[in-house]
Formats: structure tokens, sequence, C-alpha cells
């Protein structure tokens, strides 16, 4: 190993660990599938150790191994099509729950409550900078139903298109926007209570 | 009348498809009488950006290693 490769945090067992963890969550909650996630984390990850002399710094490493993963992931996803995606109708509970969750918002009228108006976000582009606030994040995108959390990540983080997740998911074009609708709502209002309402850096 | 709570699945709406043309007029009117919906939907496209820059963001390093 070069002096390169240990700039890169290729050396550096913590960088790589929690990378790899990173990518794992993110493989796992997008596949459903423990065993497929940690293949297509490896091989991303394979890829990025043979050829890391053509980055020259981590964040250049780190986005081009999630890109690899992106890929890996839709081909997979598109691969397993007819195993998964029967269950996301069942989720009748969390419809249930939700609906009064969104009781709490919304008065009867359909108004927000006072308390529950959105306030102005100061300098969202900012906070991107502070690692404490992807911790924040990631608390709250776990916090969403997994299936919730999954339509999301297909639609901002993969940007793949409705069509394209309705075909892969199986589910009517309703269905979708109902469900990213309230995933959008719950992650606005986590980020809203866990970080931006709360002033500066913890 | 529109109110918050549809206003608002709509601006989730407006991420993914394009609004028609009554939905857009509607959507206008709410908007300028409800500051709660105009944060709302400015919220969602900062929600967007700040999803895109989850994998370059979820660093731990402090980005200080961006010199060549």
């Amino acid at each position: 190993m070069s002096d390169e490769s240990a700039l890169l945090g290729l050396q550096d067992p913590e960088f790589l660990a929690e990378l790899r963890l990173q990518m794992l969550k993110f493989a796992t909650l997008q596949l459903k599938d423990a065993v497929l996630a940690e293949d297509a984390v490896q091989e991303a990850m394979l890829g990025a150790l043979k050829n890391h002399s053509a980055f020259n710094r981590r964040s250049a490493l780190k986005t081009w191994v999630f890109a690899v993963l992106k890929h890996k992931i839709v081909d997979l996803m598109r691969q397993q099509q007819r195993y998964v995606s029967q269950d996301t109708d069942t989720d009748t509970d969390t419809d249930t729950n939700d609906e009064a969750w969104m009781d709490g918002l919304f008065n009867a009228r359909g108004h927000w409550y006072r308390g529950q108006r959105p306030v102005k976000w100061q300098h969202p582009e900012r906070e991107v900078e502070n690692h404490h606030f992807w911790r924040v994040f990631d608390i709250c995108l776990n916090a969403l139903p997994e299936h919730y959390a999954r339509f999301f990540m297909m639609r901002e983080f993969l940007e793949l298109s409705t069509a394209d997740i309705c075909h892969t998911e199986s589910i009517s074009e309703n269905n979708l926007n109902v469900t990213l609708y309230r995933a959008r709502l719950k992650l606005r209002q986590c980020l809203d209570n866990g970080w931006f309402q709360k002033g500066d850096t913890p | 009348m529109m109110n918050c709570k549809q206003a608002t699945a709509l601006m989730s709406q407006a991420l993914d498809r394009r609004l028609t043309i009554a939905e857009r007029a509607e959507l206008k009117l709410h908007l300028m009488m409800c500051s709660g919906c105009r944060n709302f939907g400015q919220q969602m496209h900062e929600l967007r950006d700040i999803t895109r820059l989850y994998a370059k963001g979820t660093s731990t390093e402090k980005n200080n290693d961006d010199e060549p």
C-alpha cells in the first residue's frame, strides 16, 4: 500500500468499516435480503480497492463506491422482481397508525395545528457539512416504516422514476403517491424536531 | 377551497409528476395565504437535495481532505 492509499483511508480500518456498514444498511433496506446485500457491497468494495489509484481523496472514493452500489442494487432489484414485494399491501397497521398520526398534524378541517405549522429551515445547505446532521438523518430514515424508507430511497436516492418503482414493486401509482407523501411528512418532521429547531450543533 | 392536508399532498406529488393547470392554480392560491405550506414546499425541495447528498454526506471525515 502506498501513501495515496493511506490518504484515501484504505489503510484506516475504522473508515472502511464504517463505509461498509453504511453501504450495507442501504443495500439491505433496498434489497430486503441480507445475503444479496452483502454480496453487492462486497463487489462494490472490491472494485474500489482495485481502482484506488483513480481517486485522490476519500470523498471521491466514497461517491464512486456508492455509485457502483446503486447500479448493482438496481440490477438486482430487476432480477428479483418476481420474488419480492407481495407484502407491501399487508401493512394495514402502518396505515391505520399513520392516519392517527396525521390527525395530530392537521385539524378536522385539514389545516395545520398551530404548533405543527412548518417554520423555515435555516441554511440547510450548511448543515450537510456537519456529520452530526447525517447521524440525525440516519436515525430519521431508520425510524420510517420499512417500505416507506425503501420507496423514498428508490425515488430520491436511486432517482428511479415513479413508473419504474410501481413496476418493480407491483404497486399502483396512487399507493406510491400516498407512501411517498407520508415518508416525506415523517422525515420532514423528524429532521425538524431532531435538528433544525434545536439550534446549533449539540 | 384547498386545505393544508391537500396542499402538502399535492406538493409531494409535484416532486414526482407534472401537476395539472387546475392543480397548480389551486395550490398557488392556497400558498398565497398559507406561510406554513410555503415553508413545507420549500422544505420538500431541501429534503430532496439533502437525500441526494446522503452518500457523500454520511462521512466520518470533516471535509478537510479536499486538497489534491
